[in-house]
C-alpha cells in the first residue's frame, strides 16, 4: 500500500490570452482566462492512480487557487481519486513560488500519511518548475525531477526512469519522496461515465456556504456533515485550518521576487524588405544572399 | 539594504569532467555583473576530481573558485547538492547566484532558494544591476531579472528587494561566453564534504548521456518551422530546406509540442537561443518568447501566409506566402542558380 498526494493546478489556456489580462501591479487576472487542468499535473495523477490500482493505497489531491479551482478537483475525481483539497485564502493572492511552495508543504503536512507527492513538472502559466523542488525542499523529502515512468515499487523504494540533459537515468528512490513528471510520461485516463455521474455534485466548503445562504432552513455544518458521508466534499482549507501557517511568509508580502515592470513589447519594424512569393522575387532574393555571401 | 555582499556565484554543473556550456556562458555574464558591483565573482564547482575544472574556471574571469570535492559527489543526485549548496549560500550570503536552467539547475535552484528564502526567476533573457525605486523606497544595485512572460508581448522585470540572495536561472545560449584577456585568480577555496544520512536515499541505478548531435548554437544557417506549417508531412519541407542550403533544422515550442521536431532543436527562450548569419522563420507567428531566441540572427527571412505575423516586425526579409508554395520555388531557384 502506498499513498499519494497529488499537486494539482489549474492554469490559464495560455493559447487564449492577451496583454489586457494584466493587472496594473504586473501580476496576472487569472479571473479573465479560460482555465485548464494543467496537463503536467494530469499526468501526475494518472501515474498516482497506476501505483494505487497496482499496490493498493490513495490518491489525494490538493490545489493552491480560487475557489473555481474546484472544477479541476472534479475532474480528479472522474479520473479516480479518491479525495481532494483546495487551498483557497484570499491573504495567499500575489504569491510567487516560494510562498506557493510554503503553503502547499503546510497542506501537505495538514493531509498527512504519504508515501509519494507528486506534481507535474511545471506549470504551463509561468515554465518555472520551481513549486516541485521548493515544496520539497520545506518538506526535507527527497526528489525526482523530470519523471517518465515508475518501473517498480518494492520494499520502500521506488524504480524511476527519468529523463535527463541528453539522456535517461534510471535511479532507486527510498520513500517517502516527491517525484515530478513530464509532459507525454503517461497518458492521462478519460473520465469515468460513472465517476461524473456520482461526482458532478461534489461541493467545496464554500459552495455549501452559498446554498446555506440562500435556504434558511439548512445549517452548514448539517450540509458538511450530510456531504462527507456522501464522500461528495472537497475539503476547504484557508489559513485558519492550517493552523501553523506563518502569515508574513505567504502572499505578496512573503514573496521574495516581486514584479518591479511589465512592458509590452515594441516591435522595431520598418525595415523589412518585402518579398513577392514569385520566381522573380525569390530569385532576387536568392541572389542577393549569395552575392552577400550569406548562401552558398 | 545593509551589509549584503558584493559576491555573484556562478553553480558551475559538469558531468563526467566535463563543464555545461551554460555554466561558462553564465560565468561570462557573471563577470559583467560582479563588474557593475564592484565585487568579485566565484565559482561553485562540485564533484569528484574536479580540481582542474575550478582552475578551468578561472580563463573566464573568475576570481576565486569554492570547491567541494568528494566521491559522493561524482554524479548529481539532489540531496547531497543542495544540502552543501544551501550550507554555503546560508553561510556566505552571496549577493547573486547564477544557475543554468537545465535539468539539474532546475532541480537544484528551487531547493537553494526555498531554503536560504531568497529570490529566484526562472530562464532569464537578460540580467542587469540598477538602482529602483519600489513601492516609493530607494534600492541600490539590484539584480533585474527580466523574461518574457505569460503568453507573449510581454516583459516583466522581476526584482528581489529585501532578501539578500537574488537567483536566477538562464537557458544555454542565451548569454555569450568569452575567455578573459586578463584573468585575475585569487584562490582555490576547498570545503570540506560532510556526509549525512540523507545522501543516499536516491541511488543512480543507471544512466546514459550522449552528447546532443543537435548543435544548433553552433550552425551558420537554421531553418526554422512552426505550428502554421500544419502537419508533419507539411515539416518535411522544412528539412528539404535546411539540406538545400546546407542548414540546421530547429521548431517554434508549439511545432515541438504538436510534435513535428524534437525538443533538442526548439528555438526560443524555453529552447535555445542562436545567433546564426541566417536563419529561415517558416509559418511562426513570431511571439516574444520565440523571438528572444532568435532576433540576434544576422539575417532572418520570415515566410508566412498571414501579413499581420508579428514575426515580420523583426525580419530583414519577409515573404508572405504558403509555406508549400515558397519553399520548393526557393529550393529549384537556388539549386538552379548553383549550377
Amino acid at each position: 500500500m502506498y499513498n499519494s498526494i497529488v499537486m494539482v493546478k489549474q492554469v490559464p489556456d495560455t493559447a487564449n490570452i492577451s496583454g489586457k489580462v494584466m493587472k496594473d501591479d504586473g501580476t496576472v487576472n487569472r479571473a479573465k482566462l479560460p482555465a485548464i487542468f494543467n496537463h503536467e499535473d494530469k499526468e501526475a495523477l494518472e501515474i498516482a492512480l497506476q501505483i494505487k490500482e497496482q499496490y493498493g493505497g490513495t490518491v489525494s489531491v490538493i490545489t493552491m487557487g480560487p475557489p473555481r479551482a474546484s472544477d479541476m478537483l472534479k475532474e480528479c475525481f472522474y479520473m479516480g481519486a479518491d479525495k481532494a483539497y483546495l487551498i483557497s485564502d484570499r491573504k495567499f493572492a500575489g504569491s510567487d513560488t516560494l510562498a506557493t511552495s510554503y503553503v502547499l508543504s503546510e497542506a501537505i503536512k495538514y493531509v498527512g500519511n504519504f508515501d509519494f507527492v507528486f506534481a507535474g513538472r511545471q506549470a504551463i502559466d509561468g515554465d518555472t518548475a520551481q513549486v516541485g523542488p521548493q515544496t520539497a525542499e520545506k518538506l526535507n523529502l527527497s526528489q525526482v525531477t523530470y519523471v517518465e515512468e515508475i518501473l517498480n515499487v518494492k520494499n520502500n523504494v521506488a524504480r524511476i526512469k527519468r529523463k535527463i540533459d541528453g539522456g535517461q537515468e534510471v535511479v532507486d528512490a527510498q520513500l517517502p519522496v516527491l517525484l515530478t513528471v513530464i509532459k507525454g510520461a503517461q497518458e492521462p485516463r478519460p473520465f469515468s461515465a460513472k465517476k461524473i455521474m456520482i461526482y458532478k455534485s461534489a461541493k467545496t466548503l464554500l459552495d455549501l456556504e452559498k446554498i446555506a445562504n440562500e435556504n434558511s432552513l439548512l445549517y452548514l455544518d448539517e450540509l458538511v456533515q450530510e456531504y462527507k458521508d456522501k464522500n461528495l466534499y472537497i475539503e476547504t482549507l484557508s489559513t485558519t485550518d492550517l493552523s501553523e501557517i506563518d502569515d508574513t511568509r505567504i502572499g505578496l508580502h512573503g514573496s521574495p521576487t516581486k514584479v518591479h515592470k511589465v512592458e509590452s513589447v515594441v516591435l522595431s519594424g520598418g525595415e523589412v524588405t518585402k518579398i513577392e512569393p514569385t520566381e522573380e522575387g525569390i530569385g532576387a532574393l536568392i541572389d542577393e544572399l549569395l552575392n552577400d555571401h550569406i548562401l552558398g | 539594504m545593509e551589509n549584503v555582499t558584493k559576491e555573484v556565484w556562478v553553480f558551475v554543473e559538469q558531468h563526467d569532467g566535463k563543464v555545461a556550456d551554460v555554466s561558462l556562458e553564465l560565468l561570462s555574464k557573471g563577470r559583467k555583473l560582479a563588474d557593475r558591483l564592484n565585487g568579485i565573482l566565484k565559482a561553485v564547482v562540485l564533484g569528484y576530481n574536479v580540481k582542474n575544472i575550478a582552475e578551468e574556471t578561472f580563463k573566464y574571469g573568475v576570481n576565486s573558485a569554492i570547491l567541494i570535492d568528494h566521491p559522493s559527489l561524482e554524479k548529481y543526485r539532489p540531496l547531497p547538492f543542495s544540502r552543501m549548496m544551501n550550507k554555503l549560500v546560508n553561510e556566505n550570503k552571496p549577493r547573486i547566484v547564477l544557475f543554468g536552467a537545465t535539468v539539474v539547475g532546475r532541480g537544484l535552484a528551487p531547493r537553494v532558494a526555498s531554503n536560504t528564502v531568497s529570490g529566484l526567476t526562472a530562464d532569464c533573457t537578460e540580467l542587469q544591476i540598477k538602482d529602483v525605486t519600489y513601492l516609493k523606497k530607494d534600492y541600490k544595485d539590484l539584480l533585474l531579472q527580466i523574461r518574457p512572460a505569460f503568453g507573449g508581448n510581454i516583459i516583466a522585470t522581476i526584482i528581489t528587494p529585501d532578501n539578500p540572495v537574488q537567483m536566477a536561472t538562464v537557458r544555454e545560449g542565451v548569454m555569450e561566453m568569452y575567455e578573459v584577456e586578463t584573468p585575475n585568480p585569487i584562490s582555490i577555496e576547498e570545503v570540506e564534504y560532510i556526509e549525512d544520512s540523507t545522501d543516499d536515499l536516491i541511488k543512480i541505478v543507471e544512466q546514459y548521456r550522449e552528447e546532443s548531435k543537435v548543435n544548433l548554437k553552433g550552425a551558420p544557417i537554421i531553418v526554422v518551422g512552426g505550428y502554421g506549417l500544419g502537419t508533419k508531412e507539411n515539416f518535411k519541407l522544412i528539412q528539404a530546406l535546411a539540406d538545400a542550403v546546407g542548414g540546421e533544422v530547429a521548431g517554434s515550442r508549439a511545432a515541438v509540442d504538436a510534435g513535428f521536431v524534437d525538443h533538442d532543436r526548439q528555438v526560443g527562450q524555453t529552447g535555445v537561443t542562436v545567433r546564426p548569419k541566417l536563419i529561415f522563420s517558416i509559418g511562426i507567428s513570431g511571439a516574444i518568447q520565440h523571438r528572444a531566441g532568435m532576433q540576434e540572427a544576422n539575417k532572418i527571412i520570415a515566410i508566412n501566409s498571414d501579413p499581420e505575423a508579428p514575426i515580420f516586425g523583426i525580419a530583414h526579409y519577409g515573404i508572405v506566402g504558403k509555406a508549400e508554395e515558397v519553399i520548393p520555388k526557393f529550393i529549384d531557384l537556388y539549386k538552379n542558380k548553383l549550377k
